[in-house]
């Protein structure tokens, strides 16, 4: 029995004990690394005689910054500076999104064609535009594409789309007085007819009958826009087509050069990403439920629709996530062609006013945020498609 | 694979019986008219849409080809020597050939011995090289030095194509090929002539900048995604935090953090040239994505294997690094090549920060008022020049993911 007593597990082998040692050396590993950091950058900042805070938002900034959606001149503050730069980050990437998921997807299926040629050309798109670095595409787009452009006076012109090597000025609207009422009545009208889908559907699938919730529903939709438009007597919005006077184009709206470069490249690189989630998406999903919807009798779009797509969703949406974040990141390259946006912004206040690592930590937090509200929002719509398993 | 005649996604339209048609049909049984018109030319929609394709694609061939045939290429064969290897010293460059023809050799080596992807790799190195040799412009000296390397990796290839036994040194070789070239390049610390990093540019710069970033997030990113699934939390959430914040913002901000702050973290006056803090970012940055795709290998292994090396008395450590890493690192192979090829395209965000890499000296060179407008020419360049060595390293990928995927039944 004595023996038996001497044989307890000693103390480095203990699994109770260990465990908590380790953390304990880590933590102070880890901690003692954190504060010679912050130690030595407490002195770095004083030897420079800065004192950490963010007070200096507030000052003028003094630079000027070319588009913006917002006003802004030299003598506002950097903390509208750097809105003005977070504004011109979601405007670039909100467009990019849209434009890269519609080309994406569309390659996508160019590249599960039966055609073979069609399917060949969507995998040298994709192999092009993956395998060079985004940086180098958006100097293409910029300095030898753009920027080789005829000047504004030689501008090209497609109907009324005028490209010069400023950027592309396309026909926009100026709101009037009817806006806002049109506006009401619009979505007024779209949750009407909304409605009347759901209840046209309902009756058709509980009873049977034929209905046509969708042609009811969309026509529905239209007549109450057209016949607002009678009595209203104008459209929502009015159109504007820009127009050249030989020497500068007037009306319409401007996009500039280093904006289009950035957008296109954009668009570009990541919807050669999108078009392999797509695909992998779609072909994940196993070949017997194509044949379950054969046999059934379904037409081929609506087994798409129905059965397809919505297991391919799932799949889809996770690395689809992942990428609308990377465009968003990857939108800070902007600033290589002049186009500010948060980090352009960012780096200008920096060298103004030497706060770097207060500048650094607000885009840091500006990122963060990005990122946990589109995952937010990815996280819901994930739950609306995720499988129900009983 | 029958894929090529029955398109599996997409083709509803067949009916049951063509379906079980193709099935018990050989494959290689349809004359080459056949396949074409089955392929192309199906129907009205599929002819219109191959012939819109066919102009299409055509176009842009035509555009570029006469684009190539058109422009004289002055502008980057003047600048040749700046793209590839910066303002290294003239007196001092066979050292890189030295390099070169050691890499070749190695190239040439592994193809003999392992074949497989070995061969595209080996092929295209020896395209590359032969271009260089041939086009006009390139010095005797120059070309001279590439029928060597054409030479070595032929020579590499027929010893190990012969002698097995070859592997082990080879390896041995690979593993002491990237510590002995930097060193050749630096100089030794001191025993040959030292060579500044500020005067590494284009795609030496590029390619050591990648390597070294590549061999130095290896490490890291192991150690992150094994403390990711740690059961110790104070270690597991240190890692989620580290890893979630890194991913969260974007490479140019690591950079600047690199550049601007590395200093005032370490006290001002240490002697940290722009390219080491660039390259110590890239690591920290590259180490975050690496851990998640680690992490994917590691969540792959199932939980029987855990169980067999514990009741086989192995402890913790050797659990995890004889039964369950090597495991994972395979699984992720092809996962982990696709991180790299990142990593090689994001070099080129150097140049924002004022390093000239090469994309950063062809920003440069277009700044030249002498080459006002020949943006084209130089980018076009580039650009082929990226492709050709992602593309090789995709393509490697895909090679190891087939054999991976063979290799497990």
């Amino acid at each position: 029995m004595e023996s038996y007593k001497k044989k307890t597990t000693p103390l480095w082998r203990n699994r109770k004990v260990v465990p908590v040692i380790f953390q304990i050396l880590f933590v102070i590993i880890m901690g003692t690394l954190i504060w010679i950091l912050v130690h030595n950058t407490i002195i770095g900042l004083n030897r420079m005689g800065i004192r950490f805070g963010f007070d200096f938002l507030n000052l003028r900034a003094g630079f000027n910054i070319n588009e913006s959606l917002i006003e802004y001149s030299t003598s506002d503050p950097y903390i509208r500076a750097l809105i003005v730069g977070l504004l011109s980050t979601l405007r670039v990437s909100v467009f990019g999104i849209i434009l890269a998921t519609v080309l994406g997807v569309l390659v996508g299926i160019a590249k599960m064609s039966d055609n073979w040629l069609l399917s060949k050309v969507a995998s040298v798109y994709i192999e092009i535009f993956r395998n060079t670095p985004l940086l180098l595409q958006i100097f293409i787009f910029n300095f030898a594409v753009f920027l080789s452009l005829p000047t504004i006076q030689e501008a090209l012109s497609f109907g009324p789309f005028y490209l010069s090597n400023r950027g592309a000025v396309i026909p926009w609207y100026t709101t009037h007085a009817t806006t806002w009422l049109w506006m009401i009545l619009v979505v007024a009208y779209a949750i009407f007819s909304f409605i009347v889908f759901k209840w046209l559907m309902n009756i058709a699938v509980t009873e049977g009958k034929q209905m046509h919730p969708f042609l009811s529903s969309a026509g529905a939709f239209i007549l109450l826009n057209l016949a607002t438009f009678f009595i209203v007597g104008q459209g929502p919005v009015q159109l504007v087509t820009p127009e050249t006077t030989g020497t500068a184009i007037t009306g319409g709206l401007l996009l500039s050069t280093p904006f289009l470069s950035i957008l296109l490249a954009l668009t570009i690189f990541t919807s050669t990403y999108i078009a392999e989630i797509v695909r992998g998406g779609i072909q994940a999903v196993p070949n017997g439920q194509t044949e379950a919807t054969q046999a059934l009798g379904f037409k081929p779009s609506t087994a798409m629709r129905l059965v397809i797509f919505p297991q391919a969703v799932r799949i889809i949406i996770p690395p689809m996530t992942s990428q609308y974040l990377n465009l968003i990141k990857n939108s800070s390259l902007a600033m290589a062609v002049g186009f500010q946006e948060i980090v352009g912004v960012g780096n200008t206040v920096m060298n103004q006013s030497g706060r770097t690592l207060e500048v650094i930590i607000v885009i840091i937090g500006v990122y963060l945020f990005f990122n946990l509200t589109l995952s937010l929002f990815m996280n819901l719509f994930n739950k609306k498609f995720q499988l129900i398993e009983r | 694979m029958y894929m090529n005649n029955y398109q599996q996604e997409g083709d509803y339209n067949t009916s049951l019986e063509v379906a079980d048609g193709i099935r018990l049909k050989p494959v290689n049984d349809s004359s080459f008219a056949e396949t074409l018109r089955k392929n192309l030319f199906d129907g009205w929609k599929n002819t219109l849409l191959t012939l819109l394709t066919a102009i299409f694609s055509l176009f842009l061939v035509y555009q570029v080809v006469t684009f190539v045939l058109a422009n004289s290429w002055d502008v980057v064969y003047d600048n040749l020597r700046m793209l590839m290897i910066g303002q290294y010293p003239v007196d001092e460059v066979w050292r890189l050939w030295l390099s070169l023809d050691l890499a070749s050799l190695l190239i040439g080596l592994t193809y003999g011995l392992w074949k497989g992807a070995g061969k595209s790799v080996a092929f295209t190195f020896g395209t590359v090289y032969l271009v260089f040799a041939l086009i006009p412009w390139t010095t005797l000296n120059t070309s001279l030095n590439l029928a060597t390397a054409i030479a070595l990796i032929a020579v590499g290839y027929a010893a190990g194509d012969k002698v097995a036994k070859l592997k082990l040194p080879t390896l041995v070789l690979w593993a002491l090929f990237i510590p002995f070239s930097l060193g050749l390049l630096t100089g030794f610390g001191g025993l040959l002539d030292p060579v500044l990093s500020r005067e590494w540019g284009g795609w030496l710069l590029t390619v050591i900048i990648a390597m070294i970033s590549i061999i130095g997030c290896f490490p890291l990113g192991v150690l992150l995604a094994l403390g990711r699934r740690s059961s110790l939390p104070v270690v597991k959430y240190f890692c989620i935090g580290y890893i979630e914040l890194v991913r969260g913002i974007p490479l140019i901000m690591v950079l600047f953090i690199g550049q601007l702050l590395i200093p005032l973290f370490l006290g001002g006056e240490t002697g940290i040239d722009n390219v080491s803090r660039a390259i110590i970012a890239y690591t920290f940055f590259a180490a975050a994505y690496l851990a998640e795709n680690i992490r994917g290998g590691l969540q792959s292994i199932p939980s029987g294997q855990y169980e067999a090396a514990q009741a086989l008395g192995l402890n913790k450590f050797k659990l995890t690094f004889f039964i369950i890493l090597p495991q994972a690192l395979k699984a992720v192979i092809p996962a982990m090549v696709g991180q790299f090829i990142t990593i090689l395209k994001d070099t080129s965000l150097v140049a924002i920060i004022g390093l000239a890499d090469f994309l950063g000296t062809a920003r440069r060179i277009s700044n030249n008022p002498e080459y006002l407008g020949r943006y084209m020419e130089l980018y076009l360049f580039v650009a082929a020049f990226y492709f050709v060595f992602c593309y090789l390293m995709a393509h490697v990928s895909r090679y190891l993911e087939r054999s991976l995927a063979k290799g497990n039944g």
